[in-house]
């Protein structure tokens, strides 16, 4: 009795629990960490303070260019004018809400592939609908659409497009490669080892670089494509040897007796790739495609150099409009906060998927 | 070039060829490889023959003509291409080599932040990482660059956070020590106590492994690479004059400065770079075993013993491979500085190229010095990850 009363009576000390006891084990658990801590709100303090007065509390969200040159904060109102050029570029204005519906069938879409449980061929013929459906609904010149050119398309359309047909393009051409960089006949693997090297010691701009100075001068006058299909050859070009070594890390992965299995029951080196390798390699490898999907979202960017107006080139563009000058930081941060929505939240996914594809794996972690 | 890799590709006796299928099968795809690669000259060479350009690289020898704006080297406008882009692979380099020292500095730091049991640190590290690894690289130079020549007031109305340091739409300007020769012999007394350091050092390792008492040589080490110049400076008179800048006219002068395109690209190379640094170290730390730090503890090493003797030999394993790509990442970055003026390689490449039309000249040797770069930095880790891979065992 004594003891259970003993038992309520000492409840263990306000320090120990609660957010005070949180707030003790978190942040000052012995002398160092209470410094670092201190020295974080100092931090907080000296720069996120002033960041977000400039963002949120000092920002203003309407008028015009000479009503925020007043204020010291942000000039979201720039934004709010110019959103429409630096999503679509050049796209006729009339009918950006074509472009406009693409990216949301686009993103969509990927909504509906988040779940591997809906992964099936039902699925990718869907995709491969949608990518039918968005180039008509781009391109136009059917269904008493207005046929648009694609020097004029720009902006979020343009980098999507550009990352998601790259990736879709590289893909394949990435997995012969890392087949013939694991095949035993010397002169493929050759080739294939001296592609992927070759490719993945020198920067995306020097190919991108080649692709809009070099390659004409390779190809007969007639043929040279244009300069979006050539900046998009390019990038896929760049993306195959990166997703080579990916596949390549998966098919590494496979147990060697999943080789000798297929042998043993009698398939031919092409079935026993096709059937029993490359589908398992390729489900192991599918969290590090996100994350070269991701970083080729990122390197489309470098476009801008070779002139094509994607959404950070047409950001830059808007700060030559007369009427907005000096309000870079404004567009860069909007632009910015653009990439980071979708490369973030891929990134999450790409970690969840691992998890979900692999949960022996994430149990130890 | 294909052909002269392709004999020697064609020795007989190697497994693959034996079968006939095989075969065949290389000899295809050699087969239109090569006859791409012929379909691709033959172009070439008609549509410069029709341009009347010029194949070789005699145009290295003409005068350039366009001016650089900062380089390591001497070079003017007058200079021939070679030397132009001479200048522009130091500027790459130079620019690459502080790049890699401050991000991997900065990165480990953050990577231990991210995995520190404060929170609050833990968490300013990951929005640290996330939020510079997922937003593209050129963007962030643009941004940076943008900050310095448009936000940052013009030379007269400078910001001076710190005495001696200021911030203009021309470029950072702060005050360096005048010259004197107390700081040239300062200067001779480190290098000398670093070469002193490498027997002292094994000594050390030495007396650890016989007598299984460890010394506190890093302690030793820093002090006195930091205390023998610091004695032959106080010796040498302890100089204190500074070269502080001082506007004169439009601009500063005086003291030393960082351009804004330099000074964008390399904080944009080195915030980027190293939040991925971090990534590799996080991870690196993490995968070795808890109970490898338990055993060692009830061994009854100190904390810094635990970390420098323990768990670095192995996580460094794992660190060092990604860490070497990222180093690679950031040379090969470092070509973006075309985007926001700064003269790099790629930079003057692309001047030459537009004067000279040599576009397949200019290119090649783009991809031929990115390409060294890589071999180099490769050849290097690869030497030091097997060297501390033999600890292994």
């Amino acid at each position: 009795m004594t003891e259970s009363e003993n038992k309520n009576d000492l409840k263990p000390p306000i320090t120990e629990v609660g957010w005070l006891g949180w707030i003790r084990k978190n942040l000052f658990g012995d002398w160092f960490s209470g410094l670092l801590t201190f020295a974080c709100l100092y931090l907080i303090w000296k720069i996120g303070f002033p960041a977000l007065q400039w963002a949120v509390l000092d920002s203003h969200w309407s008028g015009t260019a000479d009503d925020c040159r007043g204020a010291s904060g942000a000039c979201w109102s720039f934004v709010r004018h110019n959103y429409r050029f630096i999503l679509f570029g050049f796209y006729p204005y009339e009918e950006q809400w074509r472009p406009a519906l693409c990216i949301a069938i686009f993103v969509g879409m990927l909504f509906i592939s988040k779940n591997p449980i809906r992964w099936s061929r039902k699925l990718l013929y869907g995709w491969l609908v949608v990518f039918v459906v968005i180039a008509v609904v781009m391109r136009g010149g059917l269904a008493g659409l207005s046929r648009i050119d694609n020097n004029v398309w720009g902006g979020l359309t343009l980098t999507l497009l550009l990352a998601v047909v790259g990736i879709t393009l590289a893909y394949p051409l990435g997995i012969l490669l890392a087949l013939g960089r694991q095949s035993r006949m010397p002169a493929i693997k050759m080739l294939c080892v001296a592609y992927i090297e070759l490719i993945r010691g020198v920067p995306l701009i020097s190919l991108l670089f080649m692709a809009s100075v070099m390659l004409p001068l390779f190809l007969p006058e007639g043929l040279v494509p244009d300069k979006l299909l050539r900046a998009q050859i390019a990038i896929v070009l760049f993306a195959a040897a990166y997703i080579a070594e990916v596949v390549r890390g998966g098919l590494q992965a496979i147990p060697r007796g999943q080789y000798d299995a297929a042998q043993a029951i009698g398939l031919s080196d092409v079935h026993r790739t096709r059937l029993i390798i490359l589908p398992q390699a390729l489900k192991i490898v599918i969290p590090p495609t996100v994350s070269i999907f991701i970083s080729t979202l990122k390197d489309t960017s470098l476009v801008v150099i070779i002139a094509l107006f994607d959404l950070l080139h047409t950001a830059k563009a808007t700060l030559s409009n007369p009427d907005w000058l000096g309000f870079s930081t404004e567009a860069y941060v909007f632009v910015a906060l653009i990439y980071f929505l979708f490369c973030f939240s891929m990134a999450r996914y790409s970690v969840r998927l691992e998890s979900i594809l692999s949960p022996e794996k994430s149990g130890s972690v | 070039m294909n052909q002269a890799t392709d004999n020697r590709r064609a020795t007989p006796r190697i497994r693959g060829w034996a079968s006939n299928r095989q075969l065949l099968y290389q000899f295809l795809v050699i087969a239109a490889v090569t006859g791409f690669a012929y379909y691709l000259f033959s172009n070439a060479q008609a549509n410069l023959n029709r341009q009347s350009i010029a194949t070789g690289f005699g145009f290295l020898s003409q005068e350039a003509g366009f001016d650089i704006g900062e380089t390591v080297v001497e070079y003017s406008a007058g200079d021939t291409y070679r030397r132009a882009l001479i200048a522009g692979a130091c500027n790459t380099l130079k620019v690459s080599f502080i790049g890699i020292i401050l991000s991997v500095t900065i990165g480990t730091l953050v990577g231990m932040a991210r995995i520190s049991g404060n929170w609050l640190v833990s968490t300013l590290a990951s929005a640290y990482v996330e939020s510079l690894r997922n937003v593209p690289l050129l963007l962030q130079l643009f941004f940076l660059y943008a900050l310095a020549t448009d936000v940052f007031p013009h030379p007269r109305e400078a910001l001076s956070p710190i005495t001696g340091v200021f911030l203009t739409n021309r470029g950072l300007y702060f005050g360096i020590p005048a010259m004197a020769p107390a700081y040239k012999f300062a200067g001779i007394a480190f290098l000398i106590t670093l070469a002193a350091l490498m027997p002292l050092r094994y000594w050390a390792r030495r007396y650890r492994d016989n007598t299984g008492k460890i010394l506190p040589i890093n302690a030793i080490s820093a002090l006195l690479c930091i205390g023998v110049p610091l004695i032959v400076w106080i010796l040498g008179g302890a100089p204190r004059e500074m070269d502080v800048p001082e506007l004169r006219g439009f601009n500063f002068r005086g003291g030393a400065s960082i351009s804004p395109e330099f000074g964008a690209l390399l904080l944009g190379l080195v915030l980027y770079t190293s939040a991925f640094v971090a990534e590799v170290v996080r991870s690196g730390i993490e995968s070795v075993n808890k109970g490898q730090t338990e055993a060692a503890v009830s061994l009854g090493l100190k904390r810094p013993h635990v970390l420098n003797l323990v768990v670095l030999p192995q996580a460094m394993r794992v660190i060092v491979p990604p860490l070497t790509n990222q180093m690679l990442n950031l040379t090969k970055n470092s070509s973006l500085a075309v985007g926001i003026g700064y003269p790099d390689f790629v930079s003057t490449a692309n001047t030459t190229i537009n004067q000279t039309g040599q576009a397949i000249e200019g290119v090649g040797l783009i991809l031929a010095l990115y390409l060294f770069f890589s071999l180099v930095t490769s050849f290097i880790m690869n030497w030091y990850n097997k060297r501390i891979a033999l600890v292994e065992r």
